[in-house]
């Protein structure tokens, strides 16, 4: 297996505050390029505000270092769309492939990618069910050959043969491309099953290693307050 | 009253510009934002009237610094949006009212076409271009920002330098419009062709299409009406812009 020669970003010392409250507090971590990093924690553990520091939405101390000539594709938590925007998902990838000057004929190869029917791509973004809507952001996100893929819960809505698909599809394209894979999920077996590292924000210090390391009961107690039932895959390694 | 053809030209200019800018406020649910965006630009013609300059000078210069004032207020404070507006431009309005008075009010809020320089027309003409330019050009940009900025930050768009020309652009418009609608009614010319064609299109390239064609068929329609009746052009336009968006609700509830 090829050895990651370069890491993809390092992380030192982030603080992120929303006036007096810190959200995140000496927040220390590097992503080898290739490996897939899955961030995991109870809900407020500031999860999100992280890949918005990482993308440069929100202010932060410390230090975000991207490897040069990093393309993001990014699926952030579900969008809040008007069921009336006059906006195709046809017209939002062709967005996307304007502004980032990719041939236009990669929309549709994301769309077959993905298992988004031609059909549903015409309809507007705003009718378009959950997970149909997600098989779209996730088409985005890997539009323009990003060598960096950012998932927020990429899952959220999607039904659970959808979702299994999903990931499928994802660990496919980064063994197959070699991304680097960032991935926020509540799945702790998803996360066991795909992640070569866990971040664990919560109650208490991040903890940051190996899945086997960071994925056991005591720790999972720790972060989130309560004991934490999942199920481990041993075809990890 | 009749129409030159330089005034005409000006009018289709104005209304292409209001409709392009107004599918993408309308698209960023800016409806309120962009009447109250209108009222900054009395304080400007206050003072131009004072101090004797023309008063569209005054009308620009207020609506450029309402428009950055807006966008440093929503990047560096907490305040949310509506406050803003609630705050600054009920300010802007009582100050602009302080400062002209009577008739020279009435004109600024609802227009006054009188006659039309060849300077006036070829400037207005050449700005609606901009407009209209900065838009199409910018579409998809500005298509994935009203969508999720952080989708458009990780596709390469600098999301906050965009948000202000845009700010710029929508001043500008309502600049060009002051002239004929006032203060009052041109925001309406550019949310209501929007809001109409937002009810109808189901694509973006629509949503443009038609809307730009509604505010130019309000426009000329309006000014041709109001000669006929002899009334003044901006309530009439407003009128037929509004009775064309309550047509779409039929329209839509008929589908």
């Amino acid at each position: 297996m090829a050895v990651a020669t370069a890491n993809a970003l390092e992380v030192d010392h982030l603080d992120v505050q929303f006036g007096e409250k810190c959200v995140l507090t000496d927040l220390s971590f590097c992503v080898p390029s290739g490996s897939a990093l899955a961030i995991i924690g109870p809900n407020g553990a500031g999860k999100t505000v992280l890949f918005q520091a990482l993308i440069g939405a929100l202010p932060y101390h410390g230090s975000v270092r991207w490897r040069p000539g990093t393309r993001l594709g990014y699926v952030p938590q579900k969008l809040g769309i008007e069921r009336d925007l006059p906006l195709t998902g046809v017209d939002f990838l062709r967005a996307k492939a304007a502004i980032t000057r990719a041939p236009r004929a990669d929309v549709d190869r994301m769309l077959s990618l993905v298992g988004l029917s031609p059909a549903s791509a015409r309809d507007p973004i705003g009718t378009l069910s959950g997970g149909q809507f997600q098989r779209l952001l996730l088409a985005f996100a890997l539009l323009a050959r990003p060598n960096v893929l950012l998932f927020d819960e990429p899952t959220a809505g999607v039904d659970q043969p959808g979702e299994e698909r999903l990931y499928e599809t994802i660990h496919r394209l980064q063994l197959e491309q070699g991304l680097t894979l960032l991935l926020i999920s509540h799945e702790l077996t998803i996360v066991y099953r795909y992640a070569s590292a866990v971040l664990c924000l919560g109650r208490g210090r991040p903890c940051f290693g190996p899945p086997d390391e960071v994925l056991t009961p005591e720790v999972m107690a720790q972060a989130y307050g309560a004991p934490v039932r999942f199920h481990r895959h041993d075809a990890h390694d | 009253m009749t129409l030159t053809t330089e005034a005409l030209l000006l009018s289709v200019a104005m209304a292409s510009a209001a409709g392009l800018v107004g599918a993408f406020a309308v698209m960023r649910r800016m409806a309120l934002a962009s009447d109250a965006l209108s009222h900054v630009a009395l304080p400007g013609i206050g003072l131009a009237l004072a101090f004797r300059f023309h008063p569209l000078l005054g009308a620009l210069a207020a609506l450029c610094l309402g428009a950055l004032l807006i966008w440093s207020l929503e990047h560096h404070t907490r305040i949310s949006t509506e406050t803003i507006i609630g705050v600054v431009f009920s300010t802007a309005l009582a100050i602009g009212s302080m400062m002209a008075t009577g008739e020279e009010l009435l004109d600024a809020l609802l227009g006054a076409p009188g006659a039309l320089s060849r300077a006036e027309a070829g400037f207005g003409i050449a700005a609606a271009f901009g407009i209209a330019a900065f838009v199409l050009t910018q579409k998809e940009r500005l298509v994935v920002a009203l969508v999720s900025a952080d989708l458009a930050r990780t596709s390469g768009v600098r999301v906050a330098r965009l948000e202000l020309l845009f700010l710029l652009a929508f001043a500008l418009t309502i600049g060009l419009g002051l002239r004929y609608l006032g203060v009052l009614l041109m925001g309406s010319l550019i949310i209501i062709p929007a809001a109409t064609a937002k009810h109808v299109a189901r694509s973006l390239d629509g949503m443009l299409g038609i809307s730009v064609v509604l505010a130019i068929a309000s426009t000329v329609s309006g000014e041709v009406l109001a000669s006929r009746l002899h009334r003044s052009s901006g309530p009439v336009i407003i009128v037929v812009a509004a009775a064309l968006f309550f047509a779409s609700l039929l329209l839509r509830r008929g589908r």
